[in-house]
């Protein structure tokens, strides 16, 4: 226990200091006044026994400093004076300490925040149990990408695959709330009855969907997500087998889903009934239906993708497959986690890369400040150390010093990081996965304090050693006259931190250039003065000529809202994250087809294209004697004409989409191609037809407006006129045309916000750097210049010398900084749009830019340097 | 610091001599010094500070306790005693310097 006879005794001696301190001072006086006696019984003198205790033994004081040195508490003490001393002096310089904390903060706190998101999105597992063998699985297109699964195929593989656990498939479900003031439209899904089991999750309270119910016809039911339970049903507690109404129809709950339930899948959804498939009619040979399974326990993903590539390679005459669900390209198992983070991850790596080298440029900054410190202390040190202060002593007062001013930054760099991190959720894309799981964990908290010490450390050292290696009367010096020092040091700091702003602002020149370019390009229709709504009609009533009619009265309420200059339904919208593909034949009907492949398909009513703006090339638009005419007409893209007719007119030829039973349609107009998928997506192939001349009438269709004049129609009016034909339809997604625009870009814009505040950041910290450094040695060569005027030389030399030597640390730098850039912009290629990652525009621009910025830098110091009176400074000192 | 290496306790051994000096009787911190120096004829000089930093060192793992008093000349004086468990380190720390001066010696023994 003797530990604890140390803690005690020594924290008894912190407690009662003075008395400690009296009974050390009587102890070693008893001491030597033994000794000192014992000499004057043997017949010396008093003053001679004390002379000659003292040279045997050694004075009071260094007894007393040995003993201090001794004892924890001790320690704690001489901390204590060493932090309270490092306190005075930063107080003492306020704007230096001011600065390298404000620096250091900015750094760790950027770092800490973009690295706690990029840790929970790409690297942390999936909130689920054994998240790893959490898979998607997926059909393959004929262009090679993912396609959904049809019920057929997921029938085979329930059937005959080994390799899952569990294996659901689901698609989404928008059921229409009844009953609730406004008319609400709910994000669900509809989902096969494994489907929780597979992510490994239990509903909070009551039960999962059972497999015997999920058959056509089965028991209408629904699992409440946690935040519909709270926001439409009160949290009420005895939710579970009450009966609810979607779509005007009786579901029973079943079930809520705890709040903890990330649906990573879909992560709007907040109700779930039973998928119940429809498999007559053929119907189960869609590609509608996303699939969702979990391995089993140790087996390998590329184990499992090797069984259903067999299971697609060797048909079994049990299940027969129809020719567009062959499975001929195979299938694909793709691991969850990184499905859901394969979109996002080169923007995000991007800015934890950006953050990265501001973090960099922070720690280069504040080194060169404290070096600049150190020698402006170097006088003060050297004299401490001539006046006895051990070179231990002082590193440690030096580093006690940095590290409290990292101590200070630390803090203030977590709460930074608190606030970006709130910063990221509210700002980030919607479409950002897990964004709202982010958050500072101890992880990266101690790694952030764990750089801030290393920085603190690091920091203190050097200048601590530099400053203390020598006690030379040059040294001593410095306390009161300014000699040459070394600069090579900074000047190298210097050049780094140049070059790593440049990095970053070529980094964030490229991406702005990008994000430029997809916003000038020709996106096929005019975004502004427009607006859109998706008005939805769902349950029993509406069969075709019921929602047909029920749209056809809203579109003319709409016509006759004040402001409107025109109106028009159409089932998908550009940039809206609708993307509706059909397959599309093209040529007569004797078997010579021309050309075979998926279009984006529109039903439309007439007004589609005045009301969008979208140009007609050729022919003519819709109008109303295709309303009422039997004859089925079609209007097809601009690159659909181009590459599917084989170079014939476009005009007159027939095309097939649909059931194959149906009459083709002719083709009577050409428009412009409209980005549908993204703006960065070019040549979308697009048939657009009439709503009432399809197969089906959709459910859910957008309206748009476009205004007369400035002031458009107001949203209510809108509404307001739509109600008036049914007052229970829900409308959501009302926005403007421009905003589903700069949507489509969000997460773009929002790479490119983070590194471009990352990339002005550098910028300021070298332009700082920069002006430290110069200003320091134009200060401590001000004899210099006093001599060199002097001597005969005009100011303007004196400025052109201080001036030329920042502009070569500057040219130096840039230099290294494209270079670097050159090969580090490569990662970035992915993200870029019309520009090269050696686009001489951007390089030119950041070159001049930092010329521009460091000569401004540079020019304050150098007029000092003209300035300088050499009378005052011949004399001075 | 003193230039005579006669003087200077054999590193580490000082707190050998403290707890041996202390197994005869109680003494303050002169006493021991005293003590250390006359037995060892005068070939071991105890300096203060060398020597009330390890008193308080053992004082503090248990080997010694200690207790202010009044001296004949109506001074205060620590004096310190030794502990059981200071008996017990004393043991230890002789029969372990035994064991090294007689290598040392052995090994001289051979080299001549």
């Amino acid at each position: 226990m003797s530990w604890w006879r140390h803690l005690t005794a020594g924290i008894e001696a912190l407690a009662r200091r003075t008395e400690t301190e009296r009974d050390e001072r009587d102890e070693i006086q008893h001491f030597l006044e033994e000794a000192a006696a014992e000499y004057e019984a043997r017949g010396w003198t008093r003053r001679e026994a004390l002379r000659k205790v003292r040279l045997e033994f050694g004075g009071e004081m260094q007894a007393q400093a040995r003993l201090r040195d001794h004892g924890w508490e001790n320690l704690v003490e001489a901390l204590w004076t060493d932090l309270r001393y490092a306190a005075r002096r930063l107080r003492g310089e306020p704007v230096v300490a001011g600065v390298t904390v404000l620096t250091l903060a900015v750094g760790l706190g950027a770092a800490t925040a973009i690295f706690s998101a990029v840790e929970t999105i790409l690297m942390q597992p999936l909130p689920y149990p054994d998240a790893e063998h959490v898979v998607s699985v997926w059909d393959v297109g004929e262009d090679g990408a993912p396609l959904e699964l049809t019920f057929g195929t997921f029938r085979e593989l329930i059937e005959r695959s080994h390799s899952f656990e569990a294996l659901a498939v689901f698609k989404p479900w928008q059921p229409n709330l009844s009953g609730t003031e406004v008319p609400l439209r709910l994000i669900g899904q509809s989902v096969s009855s494994g489907y929780f089991e597979t992510l490994g999750v239990r509903p909070e309270i009551g039960r999962d969907f059972r497999p015997q119910d999920d058959r056509m016809g089965g028991p209408r039911e629904v699992v409440l997500g946690h935040s519909v339970w709270r926001d439409h049903f009160g949290s009420d507690p005895e939710i579970v087998e009450k009966t609810i109404q979607l779509d005007e129809r009786d579901f029973v709950v079943i079930g809520v889903m705890p709040a903890s339930f990330e649906n990573l899948l879909s992560p709007e959804a907040g109700i779930w009934s039973s998928l119940q498939y429809d498999m007559s009619q053929g119907r189960a040979w869609g590609h509608h239906l996303r699939a969702v399974g979990r391995l089993r326990p140790g087996l390998q993903l590329s184990a499992a993708t090797r069984e259903v590539e067999e299971i697609a390679a060797t048909p079994w005459s049990d299940f027969p497959r129809p020719q567009w669900a062959s499975l001929d390209r195979g299938l694909r198992v793709v691991r969850l986690h990184d499905e859901i983070t394969a979109l996002v991850r080169p923007a995000l790596l991007a800015i934890l890369g950006a953050a990265g080298l501001l973090l960099l440029i922070v720690c280069v900054n504040v080194t060169l400040l404290l070096l600049a410190r150190g020698v402006r202390r170097r006088g003060e040190l050297a004299l401490r150390r001539a006046l006895g202060a051990g070179r231990k002593r002082l590193i440690r007062q030096l580093l006690t010093e940095s590290l409290l001013l990292a101590a200070i930054g630390a803090v203030l760099g977590l709460v930074f990081a608190e606030l970006g991190i709130h910063g990221l959720v509210s700002l980030g894309p919607s479409d950002l996965p897990r964004i709202h799981a982010v958050s500072m964990n101890s992880t990266v908290f101690a790694a952030g304090l764990g750089l801030a010490v290393l920085v603190g450390f690091a920091f203190g050292l050097v200048p601590a050693l530099r400053a203390t290696e020598t006690t030379s009367h040059r040294d001593l010096a410095y306390a009161s006259s300014r000699l040459t020092g070394r600069r090579g040091l900074p000047q190298a700091l210097i050049v780094v931190e140049v070059a790593l702003a440049v990095v970053l602002l070529v980094g964030s020149g490229l991406l702005l250039r990008s994000l430029e370019g997809l916003l000038g390009v020709d996106m096929g229709f005019e975004p502004d003065r427009a607006q859109t709504m998706q008005v939805l009609v769902s349950g029993d009533r509406f069969d075709n000529r019921v929602t047909e009619a029920f749209f056809a009265r809203s579109l003319e309420a709409v016509r006759s809202v004040p402001g409107a200059a025109s109106a028009a339904f159409t089932s998908q919208l550009p940039l809206s994250g609708d993307y509706d593909v059909y397959g599309v034949r093209f040529g007569s009907e004797d078997g010579v087809e021309s050309g075979e492949g998926g279009m984006f398909r529109y039903t439309v009513s007439t007004g589609y294209f005045e009301s969008m703006g979208i140009p007609l090339l050729r022919g003519r638009t819709f109008d109303r004697r295709d309303e009422v005419g039997d004859h089925r007409v079609a209007i097809v893209s601009e690159s659909a004409a181009r590459t599917r007719l084989g170079g014939l007119d476009p005009i007159g030829q027939p095309l097939r989409v649909g059931p194959a039973d149906l009459p083709p349609y002719t083709i009577v107009g050409v428009v412009a191609d409209v980005r549908q998928a993204s703006l960065a997506l070019g040549d979308a192939a697009a048939v657009y037809v009439l709503s009432g001349q399809w197969h089906f009438a959709d459910d859910v269709r957008s309206l748009v407006v476009r205004s007369a004049g400035d002031e458009g129609p107001q949203p209510a009016d809108l509404r307001a006129a739509i109600w008036s034909i049914d007052s229970n339809r829900p409308i959501v997604r009302a926005a403007s045309l421009r905003e589903l625009v700069n949507r489509s870009v969000g997460e773009r814009r929002f790479t490119w916000s983070l590194v471009q505040g990352f990339s002005v950041a550098s910028l300021f910290l070298a332009a700082a750097g920069l002006y430290g450094v110069l200003a320091a040695s134009v200060d401590q060569r001000s004899r210099e210049w006093g001599i060199r005027s002097a001597m005969g030389a005009s100011r303007r030399a004196n400025v052109a010398l201080v001036l030329r030597q920042g502009l070569a640390l500057t040219a130096l730098g840039t230099t290294c900084g494209v270079v670097v850039a050159v090969v580090i912009t490569r990662g970035l290629v992915g993200m870029l749009y019309g520009v090269s990652n050696l686009d001489p525009a951007t390089y030119v621009g950041v070159v001049a830019l930092l010329i521009a910025v460091a000569t401004l830098a540079c020019g304050i110091p150098a007029l000092r340097a003209g300035r300088v009176d050499p009378v005052t400074a011949l004399r001075a000192e | 610091m003193s230039s005579d290496p006669n003087t200077d306790v054999i590193h580490g051994t000082l707190d050998l001599l403290i707890l041996k000096t202390l197994s005869l009787e109680p003494l303050h911190g002169f006493g021991i010094a005293r003590r250390v120096e006359q037995i060892s004829g005068r070939v071991f000089k105890v300096n203060p500070g060398s020597l009330l930093t390890a008193l308080k060192r053992l004082e503090r793992s248990g080997c010694l306790e200690s207790e202010w008093r009044q001296t004949e000349n109506s001074r205060r004086a620590k004096y310190y005693a030794l502990t059981p468990a200071g008996h017990r380190q004393l043991e230890v720390e002789s029969a372990e310097w035994n064991r090294r001066s007689s290598a040392v010696q052995r090994l001289l023994a051979a080299e001549s």
